[in-house]
């Protein structure tokens, strides 16, 4: 939902047409997210709808500007000072479920796997900082565009120290427990997919 | 191609002997260039460091060379090396190593001095490595009155100050905020831009990855490392030769 409340709290600045809003949302972020003109006038008409934005009577110059309302004003107040799905939404992350495979499969040198995923993190991290330092060159400095930046410089660092985390704690599991059980078990249920009955509440979730 | 700045030649450094023997670094080659920051990753106990301290003398390897500039260091005497390490190396640590009872510009000046230089040129010299590191103002300061980051870039001054090229730091960002610690990386990387030659000891991997060549270690041996696809210096070769 960035795109609607961006497009809305920039409204909140003052009247604008669509392709002036676009224009707006791309600057303040630094050019990390562009949009489409459509997708603009599709948000537009939801905000619209939902009474948060107004379309305005005065066309001095033909195009159609929009302005916020009050409710679209309490919105922007809300997204801005409480968090959303931005701060519990924790998206999908492949790599400790490929590094739990790993694991469990005879044969798989596991510290090369996690290794593998270290360098290519740290050479994502050197192009960063090289897009930091063009930043750094460039004449008008962009604040936004720099923090947004440096949140994918912390993003990306966070994944290594997992993945420092883990190659200690495997090393340990290891040293303690010898090598790790893996192997294909024979408790687990027999043929085919279980019979709806039998399927937890928590497959389901998983499933989804 | 002129002679790189550091080579460490199949170093190893093992500590005890016998059954209890600990090989700390295993058979290492690297070489830094001039312009270039090489930084060194690893879990505790991956012999990280102690690559640091071989390659400025502070200890001598079991087997193996250490060059600088093109002189072995095992083949320097005591005095020689002790010159070698004042007038070529500069050191930072994570503590900052920094003497309480002088000001930031006698702090800087003291390793000059040491070397024999007259207190008006050394302390001439280290208002100017002081202004590099963004401290002007601050140069009567002691260091009780400096914060982390400030200690830190005084540190780094007087690594840099006169004519040192090699620059060795070991977790010169473990005691610093993210921000603190990314202008202290900058510096670094700033003075390397204009040719000296660096090695960062760190186990963060947003600072390592400000060096051109990161050199994963594990248990004391290189086993990978990422090199650079674009170059990292903060400013143009023009600008680089004119500080």
């Amino acid at each position: 939902m960035t795109v609607r409340h961006g497009l809305l709290a920039i409204l909140g600045e003052g009247a604008c047409h669509g392709y002036q809003l676009k224009q707006e949302f791309e600057v303040r972020t630094g050019g990390s997210w562009p949009l489409n003109v459509a997708q603009v006038y599709s948000t537009l008409d939801r905000l619209v709808r939902d009474g948060l934005v107004i379309e305005d009577s005065a066309r001095s110059d033909g195009a159609r500007r929009y302005r916020i309302t009050e409710v679209g004003r309490a919105e922007v107040a809300r997204w801005l000072y409480s968090p959303g799905v931005e701060a519990s939404a924790v998206g999908r992350d492949e790599l400790p479920t490929k590094i739990a495979i790993a694991l469990t499969l005879p044969g798989t040198d596991v510290a090369a796997t996690v290794q593998a995923h270290r360098r290519a993190a740290i050479a994502q991290l050197q192009e960063l900082n090289a897009l930091k330092r063009d930043e750094h060159r460039s004449e008008v400095s962009d604040l936004g565009w720099e923090l947004t930046l440096d949140a994918a410089v912390f993003a990306v660092k966070s994944r290594v120290q997992w993945l420092d985390h883990a190659e200690a704690k495997i090393a340990r599991a290891q040293r303690e427990s010898g090598a790790l059980p893996y192997g294909l078990r024979d408790d687990l249920p027999g043929r085919g997919r279980p019979r709806a009955a039998e399927r937890t509440p928590g497959d389901a979730e998983a499933r989804r | 191609m002129s002679t790189p700045l550091l080579v460490l030649d199949e170093i190893s450094k093992v500590y005890g002997s016998g059954d209890t023997a600990v090989r700390a670094v295993d058979a290492i080659s690297l070489t830094v260039e001039r312009g270039e920051l090489v930084a060194l990753m690893g879990t505790s106990g991956s012999g990280k460091s102690t690559v640091l301290a071989l390659s400025g003398g502070l200890t001598s390897p079991t087997s193996g060379e250490v060059q600088i500039d093109g002189a072995n260091l095992a083949a320097l005497s005591a005095r020689r090396l002790a010159r070698l390490r004042r007038r070529t190396i500069g050191f930072i640590f994570q503590e900052y190593n920094l003497v309480p009872s002088l000001t930031a510009v006698e702090n800087v000046a003291l390793p000059l001095e040491l070397d024999g230089w007259s207190v008006g040129r050394a302390r001439v010299a280290a208002r100017e490595a002081l202004t590099l590191v963004e401290l002007a103002g601050l140069e009567a300061r002691y260091p009780a009155d400096l914060s982390g980051g400030q200690r830190q870039r005084v540190a780094i001054a007087r690594a840099v100050v006169g004519p040192r090229e090699l620059i060795l730091a070991d977790e010169p960002t473990g005691a610093l905020d993210s921000e603190n610690g990314e202008r202290v990386l900058a510096l670094l990387r700033r003075r390397v831009d204009a040719g000296a030659g660096g090695l960062l000891v760190t186990h963060d991997p947003a600072f390592a990855a400000w060096a051109d060549r990161v050199v994963f270690l594990r248990d004391g041996r290189a086993i990978d490392e990422s090199q650079s696809q674009r170059p990292l210096t903060t400013q143009g070769a023009a600008e680089a030769s004119s500080l």
